[in-house]
């Protein structure tokens, strides 16, 4: 594996300019100072509550997620090419997604191949010719970035059902400010704690009728659900009730919640409940979280779910490969920020590539997510490596694979001090009906062990706060 | 307000409230326990413990006949037990449960308190406790329900979360005061004979540290300890905290507030109403004389079915 970048240091030893500060910082403050003071950042989020459940984990149903005290600094002018990248990537995905559920010009085009919409598990039919209010079907979504030398960014992937996270951007920030309060005197940092008025501004733009003041609500799975501190958390940031399943109902395809002065009326919908569970009678029958009838108030254009239904046609890892032809497509233009190669093992020469590399490269599931059920070719052994070749072959459409990338490090407190650990990025991007809105930074997620490139909460990954310098 | 935040609201804090009234029936029965028999401790002091908590039959079903109900049992059953729906153990795990499903409802002061106390719950060891340890517990428990009414207190707007909050509160300590009268009444009925003895001096007031007002019943009454003034400042001293009047004037005034927001009156308000009546323009001979048993009899099943009520009109 070619030598990682570092975001720091260069290969030189000498300090990037955007890390001066707090690289001389870091050197100056004695080492049980900062320890002391990660201690405290644990203790605070233990006592907020700030916890996520592993599933499947037992005796450890809420867990932190490690946070690591080592600000991620992005400059300026990166995060104007990344900001107009995702921006550009976003509104391609919208009309992809728009297309797919009515003209489909794009696979008319033949630009995208057609099983790739009819054969996937996401496509909904349910969605097909219906229009969703103001033509917008991901409203929020996550996209991942990662970084290999000083001017290249690729997007890792696409999340455009409910990504999670945005909690960790804004705890994690608030966390620094208390303890950090001199870092921060240094520097000029791009503040983030806007993101609870952008989101509430894009929720209310979506409502399906004017006149009145929307009603929003986030719904919630609840408390059992691993983001669960997030919903609750973002219901308080935006003043909305978080309701579940149980306080919703549908009466003439309207839908109303429970309130304790009688049935009140819901616009928007923000949902953080898969699209399988949203209504029993249209989806999957044994969902108890879900909402009978909310699927005819949607079609009656009484409501805005956010975001919209059938969106994980646009985000599975086979669709991803065709992001920069459906982005010219749509666009016309060329993508800002370009993908990670990506060989599609469903086609022959691609598959007999990727068998004939797998020690070097990435497989992963076209559906997984979480870091589940992929192969780091680099990180595996032989018996491993057979293992996987066996489950690929066997269903070669379910896999894709990547060069294993010398993602960037980040200086990270580890526990013989500061030292070099890969990360990536998920900035979030709000597309309301009058506009995207992007805050500057995102969740910087920071794979704790050494050499590791696992980021993912689920596998041990950690965070920290990324700054985005306003000069 | 959503009903389901509303209806976790008002258990959460019917749930600290029983969490408190038990660490004191707690302390009282161990305290009662120490007294020499001929000072009025008793031998079945732990099964009225048992009885006052109200879960007599659940703790018949694992440990065997009441009059034989034993220390350790007790404690173990009341305090711990997650056998226990109603043990402090559980009380803190539903609140905290109830707590987190309604985090967007509680200010972060109330939350801090919930859940830092259920953090130092995991902290006490899961075996039988030393006295100490059950004496530093029962502390950290009443400790726990004054911060967290402290916190609710200060720092919660005041507005129909906060009337629901505090009337699963009132209903609660309504219901506790009158579990304890009914478990006791008898040793409070006046019988010549006995008036002014070490045994009765004892057990009235060890009622009323169950309800932490044997100081405030010096100030009250600036007279020595006698049943039917003991019946008088748990039933219907409006200055008692945790008299029934009391709680009934918190109560009726917290579902007025409620009404009002909401521009309309129900059935919930006019039986608060009227219980509080019963409450007022009344002396303790009169109740007495109707019968002290009867009378809590009859509160304590109409307070049950204000709680119906409640629940009725605005939790479900």
């Amino acid at each position: 594996m070619p030598h990682a970048f570092d975001e720091m240091s260069s290969t030189d030893g000498s300090v990037r300019p955007a890390y001066e500060t707090l690289q001389r910082w870091l050197a100056s403050v004695p080492q049980d100072v900062l320890d002391h003071r990660r201690k405290e950042a644990e203790f605070i989020f233990r006592r907020i509550g700030i916890t996520f459940a592993v599933y499947g984990e037992q005796n450890a149903q809420e867990r932190l997620i490690p946070f690591d005290i080592v600000p991620r600094i992005i400059t300026k002018d990166e995060w104007g090419t990344l900001s107009k990248g995702l921006e550009q990537r976003v509104k391609a995905l919208n009309m992809y997604i728009a297309d797919v559920y009515a003209k489909r010009e794009v696979l008319k085009a033949g630009v995208v191949p057609e099983n790739l919409v009819y054969q996937n598990p996401a496509f909904r039919p349910e969605m097909n010719g219906q229009r969703v209010p103001h033509d917008l079907y991901v409203h929020i979504a996550g996209i991942d970035i990662v970084r290999t030398d000083p001017d290249t960014f690729y997007v890792l992937e696409d999340n455009a059902r409910t990504p999670s996270g945005v909690s960790y951007m804004l705890e994690n920030r608030e966390i620094m400010l208390r303890l950090f309060p001199e870092l921060f005197s240094m520097h000029k940092v791009a503040p983030v704690d806007k993101y609870g008025d952008d989101l509430l501004a894009t929720l209310r733009s979506l409502a399906p009728h004017g006149g009145h003041e929307p009603n929003v609500a986030i719904l919630t799975p609840g408390i059992y659900n691993s983001a669960y501190y997030e919903h609750s958390f973002l219901a308080d940031k935006l003043g909305v009730d978080l309701v579940e399943g149980r306080d919703l109902f549908v009466k003439d395809a309207v839908v109303y919640m429970r309130t304790t002065e009688g049935p009140k009326r819901v616009d928007v919908i923000y949902r953080r409940l898969d699209d399988d569970f949203l209504d029993p009678l249209v989806f999957r029958r044994d969902s108890q979280l879900g909402v009978p009838g909310l699927m005819s108030a949607y079609h009656a254009g009484n409501v805005t779910l956010t975001n919209a239904v059938g969106t994980g046609v646009a985000d599975d890892k086979a669709v991803y490969s065709y992001m920069p032809d459906i982005i010219r497509f749509y666009l016309g233009e060329e993508p800002l920020l370009p993908n990670v190669p990506t060989w599609r093992c469903r086609e022959p020469d691609h598959l007999k590539y990727v068998l004939e590399h797998l020690p070097e490269l990435v497989v992963k599931e076209v559906h997984g997510s979480g870091g589940y059920g992929m192969l780091v070719g680099p990180a595996s052994d032989k018996a491993q490596i057979e293992k996987f070749r066996a489950k690929l072959v066997a269903d070669p459409a379910n896999f894709i694979a990547q060069p294993t990338l010398a993602l960037s490090t980040c200086p990270t407190m580890v526990e013989k001090g500061v030292a070099p650990r890969h990360v990536d990025l998920r900035p979030f991007i709000l597309s309301g009906s009058d506009k995207v809105r992007i805050v500057p930074g995102g969740l910087t997620r920071v794979a704790m062990k050494e050499g590791s490139l696992v980021v993912n909460s689920s596998q041990g990954g950690g965070t920290k706060d990324t700054w985005v310098l306003d000069a | 307000m959503l009903s389901r935040t509303a209806d976790n609201l008002y258990w959460l804090t019917r749930y600290v409230e029983r969490a408190d009234c038990l660490a004191r029936i707690l302390d009282v029965s161990q305290r009662l326990s120490y007294t020499p028999v001929t000072y009025g401790g008793s031998t079945n002091e732990w099964a009225s413990a048992v009885l006052t908590a109200g879960c007599e039959d659940e703790f018949v079903a694992r440990y065997g006949p009441l009059e034989d109900a034993k220390e350790e049992d007790v404690v173990s059953f009341l305090a711990f037990s997650p056998e226990n729906s109603s043990s402090i153990r559980n009380c803190f795990e539903v609140a905290r449960t109830n707590a987190r499903s309604v985090r967007t409802a509680l200010t972060s002061e109330m939350w801090d308190v919930i859940n830092s106390a259920w953090i130092e719950l995991q902290s006490f060891p899961n075996r039988a406790l030393t006295r100490d340890e059950l004496s530093r517990f029962l502390a950290f428990v009443k400790e726990t329900s004054l911060r967290f009414d402290g916190a609710t207190f200060r720092t919660m707007l005041r507005n129909d979360a906060y009337w629901f909050a505090r009337s699963g509160a009132q209903l609660e300590r309504a219901d506790n005061t009158a579990r304890i009268l009914d478990v006791k009444y008898h040793v409070l009925l006046p019988e010549k004979e006995h008036v002014g003895g070490p045994l009765d001096y004892f057990q009235w007031a060890s009622i009323l540290r169950s309800v932490s007002a044997l100081t405030a019943f010096h100030w009250v009454y600036r007279d020595s300890v006698k049943p039917w003034l003991v019946a008088d400042l748990l039933i219907l001293n409006r200055q008692m905290p945790r008299s029934l009047a009391a709680c009934y004037e918190q109560l009726a005034r917290n579902l007025d507030d409620i009404a009002s927001a909401y521009g309309r009156q129900g059935p919930s308000q006019r039986l608060a109403r009227s219980m509080q009546a019963r409450l007022t323009n009344r002396t303790i001979d009169d109740i007495f004389q109707h019968g002290l048993h009867e009378f809590i009899s009859e509160f304590i099943s109409d307070n049950n079915k204000l709680g119906a009520e409640i629940t009725e009109q605005y939790l479900t």
